[in-house]
């Protein structure tokens, strides 16, 4: 904990827990859609969220992030013509997810190709997130370190690639925690990798050119 | 390195250098986070720089919250300042009022805040700082660098109690601003490290057990004038300490009491909008006006 942590985050009111962590959950799916612009956003909010959320502004702030901005952008207050503008169609839809935080935010994408993102998280407070499916996958991150994730063919060997490659070409780099999640044997899975630091450049692109190493996505810490 | 564990610490390590609380946590904190002195305070500095248009920002007249329940206090405060020539409290002590209503409600309306330490009580640190640099005349520097004997109050407070509502009650947010902000004070006035100390020792006690019960849940009613509250404590706190009173109990002693009658509220007192104001008949009126009938 440092001097920064007690005076800030420098955000867009009103609550730390209901606007600013909204808006770093929506910059997750952002990242998640990887730079393809969205046509159609559906939120379903859980707990807390489903009762309060006009009244934070936590609708604005979860649609800032998707489009990009940050928990200090002014742009959160008109987040929703801004989003209209884009010709974006968004629903938010209050709902009960059993056994989630109480500040628990789906956020479903359909991009302007097809694309299409599933991110559950939840805002655990003075800003703070934790990421809890991607796609379905169960996941488990904060944003507060870079992390990587790896989509990929559930087939033997392949965490050994990723951090062989990790290890031999880009020798500076620190795993600070590893998941992996596999709905079903065989199929798709999702690696989890926090690092320390950034990667290093070219190493997601070298993950990518990996075998069985359907995308790499880099969520920068927020 | 420093280890925030406890306020006397911070004293220990100001009388062993004979420097300031801020010096120390300043040339520390750069240390810690791998930068040099001048990353961090330029940090701080645009830190403070946010506070003072947060309050430029609040006073507009036309400020609404985004639930419209609150709205135009900091205004409507320094309009009555000038009117009356500083009302019963004098000039300086209303334009502060007048300050800390303005941020909270800029937060309330959207705008941009510091958490100092939260956001439900993001107007206290200016509602004093903001004061002692336009009105006072004082050097920014100095107001920038108070900020650091503030944040390491914050940090002793936060690892031996607590800062978030749900967890310690509004005495964790405002009460912890207020202690922080009076320390920051009495730097600035040329006290001694241990006044700065007794001084949020003060400030805590005056709040101790001041429980959050926001109507609607929504960081306006009673937050926005709590903010004032907390200004006004932090200032006497401070003076007491200036004048040599001292606080009986010491500031970790009362810390720590503060993170115990945290943990003795009961959850309808801590953030849930479930008891105090909240729950009131006109506390639970004004939550269907903005969210509609209760679900059941």
């Amino acid at each position: 904990m440092n001097v920064f942590d007690i005076i800030g985050p420098i955000m867009i009111g009103p609550s730390s827990s209901h606007t600013a962590g909204a808006v770093a959950l929506g910059r997750v799916a952002n990242k998640v859609m990887n730079q393809v612009a969205p046509v159609q956003v559906r939120i379903e909010l859980s707990g807390s969220f489903a009762h309060t959320y006009k009244g934070h502004g936590t609708d604005r702030a979860l649609m800032a992030g998707i489009m990009g901005y940050k928990s200090y952008s002014e742009e959160i207050r008109d987040a929703l013509t801004i989003a209209k503008q884009r010709g974006i169609n968004y629903e938010f839809v209050p709902t009960d997810i059993p056994g989630a935080h109480p500040n628990t935010a789906r956020i479903h994408i359909k991009g302007e190709n097809g694309e299409e993102c599933t991110v559950e998280g939840a805002s655990i407070g003075g800003g703070n997130i934790r990421v809890d499916y991607i796609n379905g996958m169960r996941v488990d991150f904060t944003g507060e370190h870079n992390t990587i994730l790896v989509l990929h063919r559930d087939k033997p060997g392949l965490i050994a690639a990723v951090t062989n490659l990790m290890k031999e070409k880009y020798k500076e780099v620190n795993i600070g925690n590893f998941r992996l999640s596999r709905p079903v044997k065989g199929g798709e899975a999702m690696m989890t990798i926090e690092i320390d630091g950034l990667p290093p450049q070219g190493m997601i692109d070298d993950m990518r050119g990996i075998e069985n190493v359907m995308n790499v996505l880099l969520i920068r810490a927020v | 390195m420093l280890l925030y564990q406890t306020i006397e610490e911070l004293l220990a390590a100001a009388a062993a250098q004979n420097k300031k609380i801020s010096e120390i946590v300043l040339a520390d904190q750069a240390a810690q986070m791998e930068k040099t002195e001048q990353e961090v305070y330029a940090q701080m500095e645009q830190s403070f720089d946010v506070m003072c248009d947060s309050v430029l920002q609040g006073q507009d007249p036309n400020q609404r919250s985004t639930s419209g329940l609150t709205g135009g206090e900091g205004f409507k405060m320094k309009s009555y300042s000038e009117r009356t020539q500083g009302g019963l409290s004098g000039v300086f002590m209303t334009r502060a009022m007048s300050r800390a209503l303005a941020v909270s409600g800029c937060n309330a309306a959207m705008g941009k805040i510091v958490a100092t330490p939260t956001a439900g009580s993001c107007g206290i640190l200016p509602g004093c700082l903001v004061s002692l640099y336009e009105d006072k005349k004082m050097e920014k520097k100095d107001i920038v660098m108070s900020i650091f004997t503030a944040a390491a109050f914050g940090i002793v407070i936060a690892q031996r109690a607590c800062l978030a509502g749900a967890q310690g009650g509004c005495q964790a947010e405002c009460g912890s601003a207020a202690g922080m902000a009076a320390a920051a004070l009495v730097e600035l006035q040329g006290g001694t490290p241990q006044q700065a100390a007794d001084a949020c020792a003060i400030a805590i006690a005056n709040q101790l057990g001041l429980v959050c019960d926001p109507v609607a849940g929504l960081v306006e009613i009673p937050c926005i004038k709590r903010n004032v509250s907390g200004v006004m404590i932090a200032f006497s706190s401070a003076d007491m300490a200036l004048a040599g009173i001292r606080s009986e109990i010491p500031v970790d002693e009362c810390i720590d009491s503060m993170g115990e009658v945290g943990s003795a509220l009961p959850a309808s007192l801590r953030e849930t909008a479930l008891g105090g104001l909240a729950s009131t008949p006109t506390g639970m009126k004004l939550k269907e006006q903005v969210f509609g009938p209760a679900p059941r």
